[in-house]
């Protein structure tokens, strides 16, 4: 789906829409809007345009600076277009003690760009990111919804080669059921 | 092998299953509470049990959920804090995708006990494929009557919901993860009023840790005194520890509270020793904000006593000697560990995390941040480190909520008990720079 075209959720994200804002009681549909959000950015290209959010306030029914300052405040959200594979790489504590820096490194030689840099096919981009509890396997990966774990220079090369053969965009909203848990 | 009250069935093949979880006991603590007993029973089954809070405060669960206030005509809500984010922890998300029924569980019989009738999960949202699980679960207990309307005939109507969160660390503070609920920015509110009062909506809201509800499954099925029985003095019951680092077997243990220290990392039947047989270093024993201790005040007391894992002694010498159980996020370092070069990726989290509601955490922690940086780098003086120790003192104490605090002591115990360390950056700064500039001509 392109951006350029007109702003829109398929029927069936409109359906999960009304879902989410179901659970909250009359008058409190702001507060699907982290979900919303979750959703636009998985229809629209990984990342949230200014006018894709003007669309998730009409939808909500509440200003576009109410989605403005949540988009802003959460790490998740992309303001900016990203590869279609986010790589994001925890580096706190458990994970630098068992080598996330030499990780990170090693996805910049293969890949070629540095840390927030996207390749130039649009493939990759690479983020390092904050603990995301998976201290007793690290170092780790995230990519989409997967969890890559216990990693290797070797686990990284085979991760990348698949997702690059694949070449498909990865979401948060990736049903995936064959993390280490 | 010390008794599990949690993880009893995590071995078991497709526990995460409803029909699996039922056949091995499951959902028992509803239809007991349901059909047996008054909330303020289920209530009083809490309070006997001594359980405190699993997320990290320890704050007596019983008492906290009596404080709830209960105006007529008001819904009353009870949100599960799945928020896990605290650098070392990751029990909570082990429990949750491997018996995801056991935290529905808990949310049915605890909306009971205080009479709420919606209900919510809040999740991480890094935790995405968690929060799948949990709608599965949630589904297979809708289609076999343990929510809806007229739960399993007994009158009592529940809906519980997962909710996501967008990736924000300070969410795990319940006023923060009640903002972020009602679709705001992560911003913690201003205490008085408590949730008790007015939580979720303006209205009566408990919050409480995944591990906490699920411990109250246990609770009410053998009674809080049962539970009571387990552990030493005012640490009862079980808790669940999140090891990680320099260990052996790095992974969630569901120990009997009172186990030694010593016992705990070098056992095999939890962390196996430290890798490579190399000796220990420094332990963060329950999540990065707690103080980090060297080896031999992690391992026996200031008065040499054997230290346990138990929240009274873990803090045993206060912070001049002693840390905090938290979360259980128990974090071990090897002898060749960088105390300096660790806290550095604490500093880092902490000013990443940083809500930006007040000025002496969000301009502090970046403060401590690039001067951690800068000593690291080779380019520190020693009035540096005393700078580093003047900055966390003014912010303990002086923020709406405890992250101030939580940035503060990592960098002060690190300080306190390896000052050393940090001077030894600076006295060898010209041998650090060549060792960099050498690394960055090879990069």
């Amino acid at each position: 789906m392109s951006t350029s075209k007109e702003i829109k959720f398929s029927n069936e994200a409109l359906e999960l829409v009304a879902k989410m804002i179901s659970r909250y009681p009359e008058g409190k549909q702001k507060s699907a809007l982290l979900p919303v959000l979750h959703l636009a950015q998985a229809e629209f290209d990984g990342w949230l345009s200014p006018e894709v959010m003007d669309y998730v306030a009409e939808l909500l029914s509440i200003q576009p600076i109410e989605v403005y300052e949540v988009a802003s405040f959460y790490s998740m959200f992309n303001l900016k277009p990203v590869g279609k594979c986010l790589l994001e790489v925890c580096r706190t504590s458990s994970c630098w003690l068992r080598g996330a820096n030499e990780i990170v490194e090693h996805i910049e030689k293969k890949l070629g760009i540095k840390e927030g840099e996207t390749t130039p096919d649009g493939m990759f981009t690479l983020k390092t990111v904050e603990c995301l509890g998976s201290c007793g396997t690290a170092p780790m990966m995230m990519c989409g919804a997967q969890f890559h774990e216990n990693l290797t220079f070797q686990k990284v090369d085979s991760i990348l080669d698949q997702l690059k053969s694949e070449g498909k965009r990865k979401t948060y909203l990736d049903d995936v059921t064959v993390n280490h848990y | 092998m010390g008794k599990k009250l949690l993880l009893a069935n995590d071995h078991i093949p497709g526990i995460q299953s409803y029909q699996v979880y039922r056949q091995h006991g499951g959902y028992a603590s509803v239809e007991k509470a349901l059909k047996t007993m008054k909330p303020e029973d289920v209530l009083e089954e809490v309070k006997k049990s001594g359980l405190r809070g699993r997320g990290g405060a320890g704050f007596p669960t019983g008492m906290k959920w009596s404080f709830l206030a209960k105006p007529e005509g008001v819904p009353r809500y009870l949100v599960c804090n799945a928020d896990e984010s605290e650098p070392g922890t990751f029990k909570d998300r082990y429990l949750m995708s491997r018996i995801p029924h056991i935290l529905v569980e808990g949310m049915i019989t605890s909306s009971y006990a205080l009479g709420a009738h919606t209900s919510y999960i809040y999740i991480r949202g890094e935790y995405y494929y968690v929060a799948q699980i949990l709608e599965r679960a949630i589904s297979e207990a809708y289609a076999n009557g343990w929510l809806g309307k007229n739960i399993q005939g007994s009158g009592y109507d529940l809906d519980l919901y997962v909710q996501v969160g967008g990736g924000a660390y300070i969410c795990g503070e319940e006023t923060a993860l009640l903002e972020s609920l009602e679709g705001k920015r992560g911003n913690p509110r201003i205490k008085p009023p408590f949730p008790a009062i007015a939580g979720l909506y303006g209205c009566p809201t408990v919050v409480n840790n995944v591990e906490t509800i699920s411990a109250v499954v246990p609770i009410v099925n053998g009674g809080g005194d049962a539970y009571a029985a387990i552990g030493v003095g005012k640490s009862t019951g079980t808790k669940l520890i999140s090891a990680s680092g320099h260990i052996n077997k790095p992974g969630v243990y569901e120990i009997e509270m009172g186990i030694s220290v010593e016992d705990f990392i070098y056992s095999d039947e939890y962390c196996g020793g430290i890798i490579n047989g190399k000796k220990l270093k420094a332990v963060v024993a329950g999540g990065s904000s707690v103080p980090v201790l060297p080896a031999d005040l992690i391992i026996t007391t200031a008065a040499g006593e054997k230290r346990l894992m138990t929240y009274e002694s873990l803090a045993d010498g206060g912070f001049a000697t002693g840390t905090m159980l938290g979360s259980g996020g128990f974090i071990v370092m090897d002898e060749d560990t960088s105390i300096v070069e660790n806290l550095h990726t604490f500093a880092r989290f902490y000013h990443h995390e940083s809500c930006g509601q007040c000025s002496p955490c969000r301009e502090g922690t970046g403060w401590m941040e690039k001067i951690i940086h800068k000593i690291l780098d080779g380019h520190g003086t020693l009035e540096d480190v005393d700078l580093l120790w003047e900055i966390q003192k003014k912010i303990e104490g002086n923020t709406i909520c405890p992250l101030g605090d939580a940035a503060a002591w990592p960098v002060a115990s690190a300080i306190r008990h390896f000052r050393a360390e940090f001077e030894e950056y600076v006295k060898n700064s010209s041998q650090i720079k060549k060792i960099r500039h050498y690394d960055l001509i090879n990069h």
